[in-house]
């Protein structure tokens, strides 16, 4: 059953990864806010968080980047976004970036608070497991490093799993071991990041899954990369498409 | 001073990903320990938040280093003991050369110890006609084969029982077996011969105990006991930060180390060495000298944003959590500290510049810090070195590396202050990757600097409107 969440606004943090190669996960991401009676409103000037450049040293590029977050976010009550890492750089490292810089800081600080991840929100701020949705096949799921370690979002995910309808949830092995991502690390370091990866699919595989779910289109971009390169049979899914998927099961 | 050899980080790295006997050996120590020790974390009495204590007790020594070294080394001289403080890796091992001379020192054991691996001894004393015998099961393994150590903690970890049993049956003369238990033995039977014609033992140190002027070992062989005990004279090496303030502290971070090291509650030997034996005490070598070593270590405490590196225990808990090390193993990383430990203490000891690669080949996965015993935040300082590598520093000596890359980023922040820029710049990237071949549907070639990417992945193309494009659209039209 789909009930009303008091009408409630939300601001969509898009993250630039699915803004410009994934927009699909933030229309499934929309339809599954609306869905639970929730408005949704989404800046239109928003760009990038800056983790990027901030993961890579480049901090004064990574703060031009987070001041026109702030900016542009900062009158939102509640921010949600389809990306642990991006949430995770808006929660604790704005923090590294505005150390010498209490004004920014304080601002930068009370947008924190009000930044969540999509399941976290669903689950933590809003409470809601049961969406609704059907897809059918055995998913398994990924936790992201940002996500799982910077914000502790381990359970909200598979709990949100676990009510959809035809979906069989099973774990792999090592599902919190790093996919070998690490934004540059990856093109920088190719031999190192694909053997991670390559690691990574090996898992998924082995727990016998025909599709892999996670919170991060860093990570799922990383694995679908290699996936379909080799063609394996397997779909890399990010959470929103299936939690948003009405499909009979 | 050890060989540096930080600047080989890919080529090693690429070494060892074709290694397929490493790859078994480092999935296997870490499937074992990994998990293991973040159990016994757990398991404590305390719980998981005694790390924090940990971490607690090791800022508060470190923060209060001039003092406590100061103690300690009164302290072991009360008790008969001689301290030298070394300013480098020459000047310990000129120590080392000096006092092995005066005893006319011929043969000497070691107990495992990375800050002499650091220093260079072994081929310093063997270039002065002194034989450095090692007597950790693994560190002799590693010196009858002529090689170095691959983790803090397991340092044959990439030696498989066929590999050791042709060793042995080749340099101690024995019938070829590769039955652990008949290979312990034989070293265990070479190893005592050592022990007893040694003239002087070699240690490290734990950690020091400033109240009581104690210096500790810890292991699981009882080696660094019969090393520091047997023969005439007895000089432990330690890094100037591996000590704490009063006793009691050695009772959480012991705890702590162990678990980190091997998922032990307590290692299985534990040895307080005081000094040397007096009228009142007869146990104990003619001879105590302690080597307290900077080497580099007083201007990472003059930084505040690295000075936590300095509470580190060296257990290699890291080491058996990390997705890099795992697939790249210890000698990638060319100086003896590896993993995560390494990547932040060997660019710091050595020149960032110098071990660049260290600290950028990392995935930033944070699986060190919940590993690390006294919970030191690894990853924060990864990114330090890297903001001081994209743009340079001068008290670190650090020239800016990746110019094209930063002219890149520089782009990137003019367009993302803008969206109506950053909107063309998405429009001409779209319009860009029709000159990319693709393969079902996604880019399966990428020129520099992003060809990484596609040496073994496809990418997603840029869709031809980005999700913002279509909202602002959707919304204006409503």
């Amino acid at each position: 059953m789909v009930t009303d969440a008091n009408g409630r606004t939300v601001t969509l943090f898009v993250q630039c990864l699915v803004d410009a190669l994934y927009p699909e996960v933030a229309e499934s991401m929309v339809r599954v806010l609306e869905q639970i009676g929730l408005k949704v409103v989404c800046p239109v000037d928003q760009t990038c968080c800056g983790q990027a450049a901030f993961n890579t040293g480049y901090r004064r590029d990574a703060a031009v980047a987070a001041r026109h977050f702030v900016e542009v976010f900062e009158r939102a009550e509640t921010v949600v976004c389809p990306s642990g890492s991006c949430v995770d750089m808006v929660r604790h490292h704005y923090r590294e970036l505005f150390c010498d810089d209490p004004v920014w800081l304080e601002r930068a600080e009370r947008i924190g608070r009000r930044t969540f991840e999509f399941t976290q929100f669903l689950v933590d701020v809003i409470g809601r497991l049961d969406l609704g949705s059907r897809f059918a096949g055995r998913v398994t799921y990924h936790d992201s490093c940002h996500l799982l370690r910077g914000l502790g979002v381990k359970d909200q995910p598979r709990k949100l799993l676990e009510q959809v309808r035809g979906l069989t949830l099973v774990e792999m092995k090592d599902s919190d071991c790093c996919c070998g991502f690490g934004g540059t690390f990856s093109v920088k370091y190719p031999e190192i990041s694909t053997a991670m990866v390559e690691q990574k699919v090996e898992n998924i595989l082995a727990s016998g899954a025909d599709t892999v779910t996670g919170c991060d289109m860093g990570c799922l971009m990383n694995i679908e990369g290699i996936v379909h390169r080799r063609g394996l049979p397997l779909r890399v899914l990010h959470i929103a498409r299936i939690l948003a998927s009405q499909a009979k099961g | 001073m050890a060989h540096i050899q930080t600047e080989h980080y890919r080529r090693e790295s690429r070494k060892a990903l074709r290694d397929p006997v490493l790859q078994r050996a480092l999935a296997g120590i870490q499937s074992r320990l990994g998990p293991a020790t973040a159990a016994s974390y757990r398991n404590l009495p305390e719980g998981p938040a005694l790390r924090q204590v940990g971490h607690e007790i090791r800022r508060r020594a470190i923060e209060n280093l001039d003092v406590l070294l100061e103690a300690l080394s009164e302290r072991v001289r009360q008790n008969g003991g001689q301290v030298f403080f070394a300013r480098d890796a020459g000047e310990a091992v000129a120590y080392c050369l000096k006092v092995a001379k005066a005893h006319r020192v011929r043969l000497a054991v070691k107990g495992k110890s990375m800050v002499t691996e650091e220093i260079g001894l072994n081929e310093a004393l063997a270039a002065a006609g002194i034989e450095a015998a090692e007597t950790d099961l693994g560190e002799f393994i590693i010196q009858l084969a002529g090689e170095h150590p691959s983790h803090i903690i397991a340092p044959s970890i990439h030696k498989t029982r066929v590999e050791i049993g042709r060793l042995f049956s080749e340099r101690l003369g024995i019938a070829y077996t590769d039955d652990p238990p008949q290979l312990t033995q034989a070293a265990r039977k070479a190893l005592r011969e050592k022990f007893f014609a040694a003239d002087m033992g070699i240690s490290g140190c734990n950690l020091a105990c400033a109240e009581t002027g104690h210096i500790t070992t810890l292991s699981n062989e009882g080696n660094i006991r019969m090393a520091s005990t047997l023969p005439r004279v007895h000089i432990a090496f330690m890094g100037m930060e591996r000590i704490v303030a009063r006793l009691e502290d050695h009772d959480v971070l012991f705890r702590l180390l162990s678990r980190g090291a091997a998922a032990q509650s307590l290692a299985g030997y534990v040895s307080y060495v005081g000094g040397p034996a007096l009228d009142a005490h007869a146990d104990g070598p003619e001879a105590f000298h302690l080597v307290i070593l900077d080497n580099g270590r007083s201007r990472i405490l003059a930084d505040p944003v690295f000075r936590e590196m300095l509470c580190c225990v060296r257990c290699g808990a890291c080491l058996n959590v990390c997705p890099v090390y795992g697939k790249i193993g210890g000698h990638a990383y060319g100086y003896p500290y590896s993993g995560p430990v390494g990547a932040v203490v060997t660019p710091l000891l050595v020149g960032i510049n110098r071990a660049k690669d260290l600290c950028l080949g990392e995935s930033l996965c944070g699986a060190c810090r919940d590993a690390c015993p006294v919970d030191i935040n690894i990853p924060r300082m990864l990114l330090e070195l890297r903001a001081k590598l994209a743009e340079g520093d001068s008290r670190w000596r650090v020239k800016p590396v990746g110019r094209v890359q930063k002219a890149l980023f520089a782009l990137w922040a003019r367009l993302v202050r803008d969206r109506r820029l950053y909107e063309i710049a998405l429009a001409g990237m779209h319009l860009g990757q029709r000159l990319l071949p693709l393969e079902r549907g996604m880019v399966r070639w990428l020129p520099a600097p992003a060809a990484g990417w596609t040496r073994a992945r496809n990418l997603r193309p840029v869709a031809s409107r980005s999700f913002v494009r279509r909202w602002k659209k959707q919304h204006e039209n409503a």
